[in-house]
């Protein structure tokens, strides 16, 4: 038995009949990070300290009662935007370099709370800001199933950790596709809750009408577990819901999927789309009736998001200033420090987003491009609406392409910013959506969206699950 | 085409040092992304938009909440510039 391809409950039973220890998984990883991460990149950090003191409390409680948490003893990684106290959160910038987080994240606290153990916090684009981990100032994020290749991104680092066997889980944050775009490229599940499912407090703010936590996994059920343990109201977050996970018995059978056709128009890899039409028809095989429909404010989506995710971020990363934390520039004057330290400290993708967020809310601007941008949003969410009259999900793929070359795109931002086109209407209007590998194109894995009504996690979660074990 | 001048401009407005390399470059990139944004004229017109994300306001009382007493020494010890538990900054007056 190989330690390494256990998922959460087969460590869970594992642990629970005596078959083996934490501590023996936990070391287990470690060395799987010390023999390939050298090569991949995922990590930024490697906690082991506290992964073995973690390990060592969970086989304590495990020794005690035969009744314990699911994550307990179970390592993971965090993606570096989420903050676990005494340990480094730089979202991968040169402004946070040495910044060390004095609290958890409540998504940290709750983990804690089930005995997880913590390996490391990983890489990603910097504050989440791209969709290939190129922006990272540190390093980039290699696709474990070929490395010549980007892992995507944001959440590159936590998706290539699960797919490379450095993590039994991740959880890393979507603001506009970075957990179930590079879960799609590197084969592995990710689940993007409803806006709201799940507390940020703890989580570096991008753009905080959309940013949501959570967990990338290598099956279905492993995600479900993890959500389960991460949702519901936190005081401590306003914007979190009053969400309580409850199962649901969501069959295939009798279940109405929608196809939005602006899902396989121009711009869609042809083995893409044949490896979703044929998850398609394995669903209508299994029972599920199949209707097209269409999501016409579509081709707006990436231009509504990229005014308003940049206009959210310029607000958001006015917070470095070089005094509270973080990167400071010697100078003269209050205002000098300010503008010299921002310059020292943000990469090239930052700077761009804060320039056009500030531009596009700067006078004389404002009701062409934000104002717009909010009406554009109300229309993506009336479309989604009316399509949820009709269907109980939607499946759609989860990118037009699979992991594209390191380098290929990197002197094209908007060329990136296309990335996000089948991902981001799902955030302006806050709904769920999961990605799990439907196919692979040579060694390239594809990834099918699956994408549900408001706080319908346990729906999309048994369809997904379903339909896994098909593909 | 934005010009250097109105990259400058946005630049000081938002507190950021651009090297001539970077104007240049943010000249071109952000051109090219305001361009884009021309699609959404197409997009019909919308009589009225709700807030983006539909809340009820949260309320809690205005109470003093416990916290690990190192709390504040952990905050202030992440500031560049610090002296005697207290965060320093440049003299504005």
């Amino acid at each position: 038995m190989n330690l390494l391809d256990l998922t959460i409950t087969q460590l869970h039973e594992g642990f629970k009949k005596k078959q083996f220890t934490s501590i023996e998984v936990t070391k287990a990883y470690l060395n799987q990070i010390k023999k390939t991460d050298g090569k991949i990149g995922a990590y930024l950090a490697v906690t082991e300290k506290l992964a073995l003191e973690q390990a060592e409390e969970a086989d304590k409680k495990i020794a005690k009662s035969g009744d314990f948490p699911m994550l307990c003893g179970v390592p993971c990684a965090i993606k570096d935007n989420i903050l676990v106290e005494g340990e480094k959160a730089t979202a991968a910038s040169k402004i946070l370099e040495n910044y060390v987080a004095p609290y958890d994240a409540t998504v940290i606290t709750k983990l804690k709370e089930q005995g997880t153990v913590i390996l490391g916090k990983t890489n990603l684009d910097e504050f989440a800001m791209g969709v290939s981990t190129e922006n990272s100032a540190f390093k980039v994020t290699k696709n474990p199933h070929d490395t010549s290749r980007v892992s995507g991104g944001s959440s590159g680092g936590p998706a290539a950790a699960v797919a490379a066997q450095e993590a039994v889980y991740t959880l890393g944050t979507d603001t506009g596709g970075s957990i179930r775009l590079p879960a799609s490229f590197c084969g592995v599940v990710g689940l993007n809750p409803t806006y709201g499912a799940v507390s940020r407090y703890g989580a570096i703010a991008l753009a905080s009408s959309l940013d949501q936590i959570g967990p990338i996994a290598k099956t279905v059920e492993d995600a479900k577990i993890i959500f389960k343990a991460i949702s519901g109201k936190d005081s401590m977050d306003a914007t979190s819901a009053n969400y309580q996970f409850s199962n649901s018995n969501c069959q295939l059978k009798g279940l109405r999927i929608g196809v939005p056709k602006e899902y396989f128009a121009k711009g869609i890899d042809p083995a893409v789309e044949k490896i979703v039409r044929n998850a398609i028809k394995k669903a209508e095989e299994a029972g599920a009736k199949i209707v097209e429909i269409s999501l016409p404010s579509t081709e707006y989506a990436i231009a509504c998001y990229y005014i308003i995710v940049p206009a959210e971020a310029s607000a958001n990363l006015a917070r470095y200033d070089g005094i509270k934390y973080g990167l400071s520039e010697s100078a003269e004057s209050l205002l000098d420090g300010y503008v010299k330290s921002r310059g020292a400290g943000f990469g090239a993708e930052p700077k761009r987003r804060i320039l056009v967020g500030t531009y596009v809310l700067s006078s004389g601007y404002y009701d062409a491009y934000y104002k717009k941008a909010q009406e554009v949003r109300e229309l993506i969410k009336q479309d989604f609406k009316k399509v949820f009259e009709k269907v109980d999900v939607i499946f759609t793929p989860t990118s037009p392409v699979p992991a594209f070359k390191i380098g290929e795109k990197s002197n094209d931002p908007l060329a990136m910013y296309l990335m996000d086109a089948y991902t981001g209407p799902v955030k302006l209007a806050g709904i769920p959506a999961i990605s799990i590998p439907a196919g692979t194109i040579g060694k390239l894995p594809v990834g099918l969206q699956i994408i549900g009504n408001y706080f319908e996690e346990n729906k999309i979660l048994d369809i997904a699950s379903q339909m896994e074990k098909m593909l | 085409m934005i010009s250097k001048e109105e990259v400058l401009k946005i630049a000081k407005l938002a507190r950021l040092e651009l090297s001539e390399k970077e104007v240049g470059r943010m000249q071109k990139d952000l051109s090219s992304i305001l361009d884009y944004f021309d699609i959404l004229k197409k997009a019909p017109k919308v009589a009225k938009v709700a807030r983006a994300i539909q809340r009820e306001n949260v309320l809690r009382r205005d109470e003093a909440k416990e916290k690990r007493s190192t709390m504040a020494g952990d905050l202030i010890q992440a500031a560049p510039d610090k002296k005697d538990g207290y965060i320093k900054v440049k003299q504005i007056l």
